[in-house]
């Protein structure tokens, strides 16, 4: 094999290894620790110098116990359970909001579309931070939104919606829009719109024409919209931690508040591998999903 | 024929409307003078002078920026390489696994990176400060750069570097002299996005900063957790304004370049 070849292939390989799967084993390994009073806060800590004894030892030392903790407290149960349910709601939501968008992108006049698809992509490039914290002014009991009821009459007290899961649903709906959309709107752009005259001219409504011809061929672009907004979701902290109240439980949060308040690594450690397997199986389906798309279009 | 219709109207309009307006909330309450962010009490650009004088936030801004162009500078190089071997180095040991090395980050959640790369960086003994946020952003961006690169490798002709090779460039040279002019377009929006990434995050960087290196984005946080403050929202504002013009002139470059492009296309064909 030529050796320039071989280099080109080892430095990105090398790094990805050093960096991103070596810490995932650094991340199980602890998962199987125990908590301890000392630097690092977990024992047992692999010591190479006494040699492979030494390493059998602390192999032997090694256990489930975190995972039993997992499933003994109820926190945790909860917080798992109501990520899945925030996350799935709110890709929900986010379809309903973002399919008629794409739909009117893809209908619109073919010179608006750059700008309409600028205007989708632009506030993806702006701070994810700042896009959340804008809604914290609009939603608090004396924020925009609550003036604005109050001064067109619909409501008469204050409603509490910062610091609750509505809060979140939105921040998540507003934060994630992008993502249904483009994949949305790149499969309506391809639609062949002869196939809509045809099921005209065959007699369908324009409206039975949307639901049989429209609907099923976006499936591709719907799917994918769906994935991007709900692996990202189901693990998110910035929105719960600042849209979210105290009764808010996401597992990205707990994790944080695991690591950074109880300085309980192990079962942070324990709590990300467990998120990891929950995500497996979405990540997986989507991959396929990805592949099979790639083949169709080839 | 495509018609404008009245749902579209709406949902458009809308649309466009729920993504705008509370930015437009937020600069506009930039300006406000007092300093209940949700009141308005006449025009005032104080919050401003008041960002400007703060330090804190001064040294957040200059370690964010450092951070961003070491990060996105290396996950350009590592990200291009790595989409290079994904498209043109055929089969090699481990193949499977380091494409999926490059696209499990792109799915990964943000709390998980960021824990298990401070736990490799304290198993290490290296001390956490600006170079391990910057290890840490190169990692995710390089695959978000490696995807944008490769995409471009797999839709351009083979035959112009194939004819280089057979021309006497030796495979560096055909790399530098044919390869890397097609598909720089996709390189520089690779680094783009990995520069604006690592200016974005917070998390990642939260687990890997040291006490010495905090980000803007962690400084953020940690003001805006306590409640909103009209000095985030000028900060906010001023980060909108430059993205904005950042992206559009972007985009009128790249819309220039791809006309220049077919212009020469044309004339390369009628000659």
């Amino acid at each position: 094999m030529n050796p320039r070849r071989t280099f080109l292939i080892l430095i990105p390989y090398l790094w990805l290894l050093a960096l991103f799967l070596v810490p995932f084993g650094i991340v199980f390994k602890i998962s199987l620790s125990d908590t301890a009073l000392a630097i690092p806060p977990y024992l047992p800590t692999l010591d190479l110098s006494t040699g492979w004894a030494g390493f059998r030892e602390f192999l032997s030392e090694l256990d489930f116990e975190n995972y039993v903790w997992l499933t003994e407290d109820d926190l945790y149960w909860k917080a798992y359970l109501s990520s899945l349910q925030i996350a799935v709601f709110s890709t929900v939501l986010t379809l309903l909001v973002g399919f008629p968008i794409a739909y009117g992108m893809a209908n619109a006049p073919d010179q608006w579309r750059p700008t309409l698809m600028m205007l989708v992509i632009l506030p993806f490039w702006t701070s994810f931070l700042i896009r959340v914290y804008a809604w914290m002014g609009i939603l608090s009991t004396e924020g925009f939104l609550n003036q604005f009821l109050l001064w067109t009459g619909i409501i008469a007290e204050p409603l509490t919606i910062l610091n609750t899961n509505t809060a979140v649903y939105i921040g998540i709906v507003y934060t994630y829009l992008p993502f249904m959309i483009l994949p949305i709107y790149a499969t309506l752009e391809k639609l062949d719109a002869s196939l809509l005259e045809a099921a005209e001219d065959l007699g369908c409504s324009r409206t039975s024409a949307f639901w049989l011809v429209t609907i099923p061929l976006s499936r591709p672009g719907v799917i994918a919209g769906c994935f991007l907004v709900f692996i990202p979701a189901l693990g998110e902290f910035v929105i719960p931690s600042l849209l979210g109240g105290s009764g808010t439980l996401m597992i990205g949060k707990v994790l944080w508040e695991e690591f950074f308040s109880n300085r309980d690594w192990p079962v942070a450690s324990a709590v990300a591998v467990v998120l990891l397997l929950l995500l497996i199986v979405p990540i997986i389906l989507f991959q396929k999903h990805q592949e099979k798309q790639q083949e169709a279009e080839q | 024929m495509r018609r404008i219709t009245w749902f579209n109207a709406v949902s458009l309009t809308l649309g466009f409307a729920f993504l705008y307006i509370p930015m437009l909330i937020l600069i506009i309450f930039s300006f406000n003078s007092s300093k209940l962010v949700t009141v308005w009490a006449g025009f005032s650009t104080k919050w401003y002078g008041e960002l400007i004088r703060n330090e804190a936030f001064l040294d957040a801004a200059w370690v964010t920026l450092k951070v961003a162009v070491l990060s996105s500078t290396a996950a350009t190089v590592l990200g291009t390489m790595a989409a290079y071997v994904m498209v043109r180095g055929g089969r090699f040991f481990g193949r499977t696994l380091f494409s999926g090395m490059i696209y499990a980050p792109l799915v990964m959640p943000e709390v998980i990176t960021g824990l298990s790369l401070l736990l490799l960086f304290i198993s290490i003994g290296l001390d956490r400060g600006v170079l391990t946020i910057v290890l840490a952003h190169a990692t995710f961006s390089m695959c978000y750069v490696s995807v944008v690169v490769s995409s471009r490798l797999v839709s351009f002709d083979r035959s112009v570097e194939e004819a280089a090779l057979d021309l006497g460039c030796t495979p560096f040279e055909a790399f530098r002299l044919v390869t890397l002019p097609i598909i720089l377009p996709a390189v520089i929006s690779g680094w783009l996005l990995a520069f604006t990434l690592s200016l974005d995050d917070l998390v990642i960087a939260s687990f890997t900063a040291g006490p010495s290196s905090t980000t803007l984005p962690i400084k953020i946080f940690s003001s805006v957790r306590l409640g909103v403050s009209p000095e985030i929202n000028a900060l906010s504002t001023i980060m909108i304004a430059i993205v904005t013009v950042g992206v559009i002139a972007t985009s009128l470059l790249s819309k220039q370049a791809i006309a220049r492009q077919q212009r020469e296309e044309r004339e390369a064909a009628q000659a």
